[in-house]
């Protein structure tokens, strides 16, 4: 069976929202939904299925995600779902969504105001309720015990983490910059993010360059972060080898990561090299919007397909302490010259 | 291209109860799981991805708790989708995994839902208050008592009507083993006589407040010809949402639920739900919603739900049984709920319902719903695979 | 535009958490000054012990006692602890991997500065003075040269304790900042001059109350905007009969849908100043407007007839 193809066909992204602003998150999402949906030239309500993913306890009101059903124009109502989850796992459901044939536009959206709790505190919830949970440590914290673990392995150096802009502050007691403490979390933004995706012929009709998904995978490591190596990411790597990232070199990678560390984590599990023009998007993944960020990796990879100005790009996303979940999105562009006009049908 | 055709070939649940203080959240959630793969005659490592659903974070107190559960799932190495539709996630939530196989991403999914609500409070958990608003109520009861009145107002249906189902799911939970309520020495005047909560919904017509897990194994055909036991196909599958509050919105009715049961009716070639559907398990945390849903799923004329109820169809040895397993009105882990709705069904066209079985059942609908009666689920289930 | 309103809003709740078997060992092994840990069937000792295995995910309860020294596998310094964390003086965050064990624990070690901690070194509990059955039971680490405790390798353990612990109460406050935002703030502003602003919806031309700056159903920004009432008709109620928690309403009152002249939907309201079990479907009210509410009251019989029931049942 050929695999029906699907593609991103519009992406767009808030700017960065100051919580002065005043948004509630449908205000929040309502243009950025109409900016994607104009682009693929769909109206509010007509994508075949919607999906999103928000967190409750980053608004910290039970069943957020219904508020920001406000801005959709569901009705008639509409084949609509949400992952208590980063967009991008959104994106997935859509894209399995339309593979079975149910659907032949999907539009994905995901939003966060992680201005209105302190997100140091809300992240210790997602520990192990017994034994982590109950110390509150903040995911500044452990992303330096992986800093420090790549350090001792000699897998990155402190000279690099010094022009790392994420890398952490220096301690008050004067210890070297870039060497691995906790620093006050650099403060996350909010923001939205929606995408749309098409199949086949249609697809091509939204879009003159669509970013098209060749493989798209996500795993997830244990919990216990004494158990796993956290100079490794095996669940990027076989993620990645699902979704087909080492099949054909990459010329670009969005990168989903905390800090220096975290990408160097990466660029290994994901055999990057020197070629591979990394985060172009001039993204700061660690300030986007918690909740957006990785659908937002995957959104500016497709932007770039859209713009000519990549042809086989690597987008991922993770959640969880310490990169314990990752999902990998392989996207390429038809070369110059294609085409582009096989008859309806005969791709899906 | 024709999608997979989708089976259920393994189905647990834990037994339910108010406080399960004997297991942790990984305790309860691998109670169901393995009861699943039991049935299956699976191991572990036969599963290729997990889809859990669950209602909000709040009522445990962690947030993204499959992050935790990963490990006690099996999953390291694999794939793990969260999903969230208010109470309807747990219909939700097996869609996704079916689709999964439908799209031949997977050949065999676990899926699973679960709520442990005595970690929290349930009436704390689904009441935050929120600044700026009036607190006026706390609980769901007062939010859709005023619709049950809008409903009994619209079709003329007698008062008795509640009671008449909470006496029947109560007494079909009797049958089913694993039902939080087991209340042996109920009778109707019992009911009646129940504290009136939120008129006209008395005690006796509202859900426990649960804790419990239920899984499902769903895999393809290859997967289905080697289970030991009969599976149950799925015929046809859909989700609807629409807005909480709109102009035009219909509580008693919602078009949400109604066009979803019409495309999953439309997928199984159902022209005569009231004739081709031999039981239905929904989602009736009042019991009230048993005569609407019964019309919004188009068993029963518009205003005609009541006198299909009154008539004692629904009953266990009427002609259309709703509810046999006792129902949300008899167990109520949230996040849950829905997924057991879809597991008694398909439980009910594999004849492995036990003592709550209806005999000859052959297909069978599931149904749940959420928010404020605005996010739907449903699946229909036949003992034979899909003709197309 | 008038200043966005914002609020705080605290999610606290002191979570009851069964522990299972396990994990009741455990914690309970921690009061008595004792680490167990789990047995694979592979021969790994994890420490904290798991109910399954990660791995293979098979139940595992063979329970085996570590020691209460170890090694540092890896650290990160917090110069500013904050306050639930389990020192108040700059700490190092570390996994430690007792002896006997394969697997590391994260918990605090307590060390006068960052140049003090290196991977590698050598650690020991220090116990909390006072211990309950949790991981705080272990107040941190601390610098260790000495040698191995006696159980320097893994010893079986039967579990079994005198009063064991088998729930963990754990409190937890989450202090966030609710903003209702730009609609909400502007018919918030609007009640406090007793007036209540619906939008109107530029495609449905439907107004709707409270609004939310987008129509819900069309999906569009909403930014036309329509005074309702104040008077209304009562589309539908329930009468309240016992009282909620944190709620300071007695019962019995009536929750009603009001339909506000001028509103396409009912908002929500407590109807006062008639006995509950007065009210009626079709009822025409108004509102009562107090000085400590920012919202009516509550709402109470206006002196009209009731309305006719083809004027509101598309409201309901």
């Amino acid at each position: 069976m050929t695999p029906r193809d699907v593609a991103v066909v519009a992406f767009a992204r808030s700017g960065h929202h100051e919580p002065a602003d005043g948004l509630s998150e449908a205000e929040m999402l309502l243009p950025v939904l109409h900016d994607a949906l104009d682009q693929a030239g769909l109206a509010p309500g007509e994508a075949d299925f919607t999906c999103s993913g928000s967190s409750d306890y980053l608004a910290g009101r039970p069943f957020s995600f219904t508020l920001a059903l406000d801005g959709v124009g569901a009705w008639p109502p509409i084949a609509e779902s949400h992952v208590e989850m980063d967009g991008a796992w959104a994106l997935y459901e859509a894209w399995v969504k339309i593979l079975t044939g149910q659907a032949g536009t999907a539009l994905v959206y995901a939003h966060g105001k992680p201005s209105s709790g302190d997100l140091r505190d809300v992240l210790t919830r997602q520990l192990d309720p017994y034994y982590l949970a109950p110390l509150w440590p903040d995911p500044a914290c452990l992303a330096a015990l992986q800093t420090r673990a790549l350090l001792d392995a000699g897998l990155i150096d402190e000279a690099a983490l010094l022009t790392d802009e994420a890398a952490p502050v220096p301690s008050a007691d004067g210890h070297p910059s870039g060497t691995p403490h906790a620093p006050g979390a650099r403060a996350a933004t909010d923001g939205a993010a929606a995408v749309v995706l098409a199949a086949g012929a249609t697809a091509r009709r939204m879009c003159t360059r669509p970013a098209w998904i060749r493989g798209i995978d996500h795993r997830i490591e244990s919990h216990a972060l004494g158990l796993r190596d956290l100079t490794d990411s095996p669940s990027t790597r076989l993620a990645a080898e699902r979704a087909g990232a080492f099949d054909a070199p990459v010329d670009t990678a969005e990168l989903h990561t905390a800090d220096a560390a975290q990408e160097a984590v990466l660029r290994r599990a994901l055999r990057l090299d020197g070629t591979v023009t990394v985060n172009p998007s001039g993204g700061t993944p660690a300030t986007d919007p918690v909740m957006a960020a990785g659908l937002i990796r995957l959104g500016e990879a497709a932007a770039r397909i859209h713009r000519g100005a990549s042809d086989r790009a690597l987008a991922h996303a993770t959640s969880g302490p310490c990169l314990q979940q990752n999902l990998v999105a392989v996207l390429e562009g038809e070369p110059a010259g294609h085409p582009g006009a096989e008859p309806e049908g005969a791709r899906t | 291209m024709s999608s997979e055709p989708v089976a259920v070939v393994g189905i647990g649940q834990t037994h339910h109860a108010a406080a399960r203080r004997d297991v942790s959240l990984a305790g309860l959630v691998r109670e169901a799981a393995a009861r699943a793969l039991e049935d299956a005659a699976l191991d572990w490592s036969d599963i290729e991805a997990v889809v859990i659903g669950k209602a909000p974070d709040f009522f445990e107190g962690v947030m993204m708790p499959e992050l935790y559960l990963a490990d006690a799932l099996g999953a390291a190495g694999k794939p793990v989708l969260r999903v969230h539709t208010a109470g309807s996630v747990g219909g939700s939530t097996a869609l996704v995994a079916a689709n999964l196989v439908a799209a031949r991403v997977h050949t065999t999914v676990l899926t699973l839902a679960f709520e442990k609500q005595s970690e929290s409070n349930a009436m704390w958990a689904l009441s935050l208050p929120v600044p700026f608003q009036q607190p006026l109520l706390a609980g769901a009861g007062g939010f859709f008592a005023p619709h049950i009145r809008a409903y009994i107002r619209r079709t003329g249906a007698p008062e008795g009507i509640g009671t008449l189902v909470a006496h029947k799911d109560r007494r079909n939970a009797l049958k089913n083993p694993y039902a939080h309520l087991h209340e042996h020495g109920l009778t109707l005047e019992k009911v009646r006589s129940s504290p009136m909560l939120w008129d006209p919904v008395r005690y006796s017509e509202t859900c426990p407040s649960s804790d419990g897990a239920c899984a499902m194994v769903l895999t393809g055909r290859a997967g289905a010809a080697r289970a030991p036991h009969p599976p149950a196909w799925l015929h046809g599958g859909a989700m609807r949402s629409e807005p909480t509050l709109f102009a035009g919105k219909d509580f008693v009715s919602p078009r949400a639920g109604r066009d979803c049961a019409a495309d999953v009716y439309r997928q199984a070639g159902i022209t005569d739900p009231r004739r081709e559907i031999d039981v239905a398990e929904m989602y009736v945390p009042f019991s009230w919603y048993e005569p609407m849903w019964l019309e919004n799923l188009g068993f029963a004329a518009e205003g005609e739900g009541w006198k299909l109820t009154e008539s004692g169809a629904t009953a266990l040895d009427g002609d259309l049984p709703v509810n046999p397993s006792g129902g949300v009105l008899s167990t109520n882990p949230i996040g849950a709920s829905g997924m057991l709705r879809f597991a008694e069904a398909a439980l009910q066209v594999r004849g492995r319902a036990g003592e709550h079985q209806v005999p000859g059942a052959r297909r069978a609908l599931g149904h749940a719903y959420g928010g404020g009666a605005q996010f739907f689920s449903m699946w229909l289930v036949g003992a034979a695979p899909p003709t197309t | 535009m008038p200043e966005n309103l914002t609020a705080p809003l605290v999610v606290a709740f002191p979570f009851t958490r069964s522990l299972g078997p396990v994990q009741s060992a455990f914690l309970t092994g921690l009061r008595e000054r004792t680490v167990l840990g789990v047995r694979t069937r592979d021969g790994r000792v994890l420490v904290p012990p798991v109910e399954y295995d990660p791995v293979t995910a098979e139940e595992i309860r063979d329970l085996v006692e570590v020691g209460t020294t170890g090694t540092v596998t890896t650290w990160a310094w917090n110069p500013a602890p904050r306050h639930r964390q389990p020192l108040r003086t700059p700490f190092a965050w570390a996994l430690v991997r007792l002896d006997g064990a394969d697997t590391a624990l994260l918990h605090a070690l307590d060390a006068p500065h960052a140049r003090a901690v290196r991977t590698g070194m050598r650690v020991r509990i220090r116990w909390a003075a006072h211990r309950e059955g949790a991981i705080t039971d272990i107040a941190c680490f601390e610098p260790y040269d000495g040698t191995a405790t006696a159980t320097a390798g893994a010893t079986p353990h039967g579990g079994a304790f005198a009063d064991p612990v088998t729930t963990l109460t754990t409190p937890a406050r989450l202090d966030y900042t609710y903003a209702p935002g730009r609609a909400q703030t502007r018919y918030l502003h609007a009640l406090a001059g007793r007036r209540i602003l619906g939008e109107r919806c530029p495609s449905c031309r439907r107004v709707c109350v409270p609004p939310r700056g987008a129509c819900p159903t069309c999906g569009v920004a909403t930014a036309e905007h329509v005074e309702v009432g104040p008077r209304g008709t009562v589309t539908t109620f329930c009468v309240v009969n016992i009282k909620a928690k944190g709620l300071d309403i007695d019962v019995p009152y009536v929750y009603a849908h009001i339909a506000l002249d001028g509103a396409d939907l009912a908002l929500h309201a407590r109807i006062g100043g008639i006995p509950y079990d007065e009210v009626r479907m079709g009822m025409r009210v108004e509102p009562v407007w107090t000085d400590d509410s920012r919202h009516p009251d509550h709402y109470r019989p206006a002196p009209e007839p009731d309305a006719a029931y083809d004027t509101y049942k598309e409201l309901l």
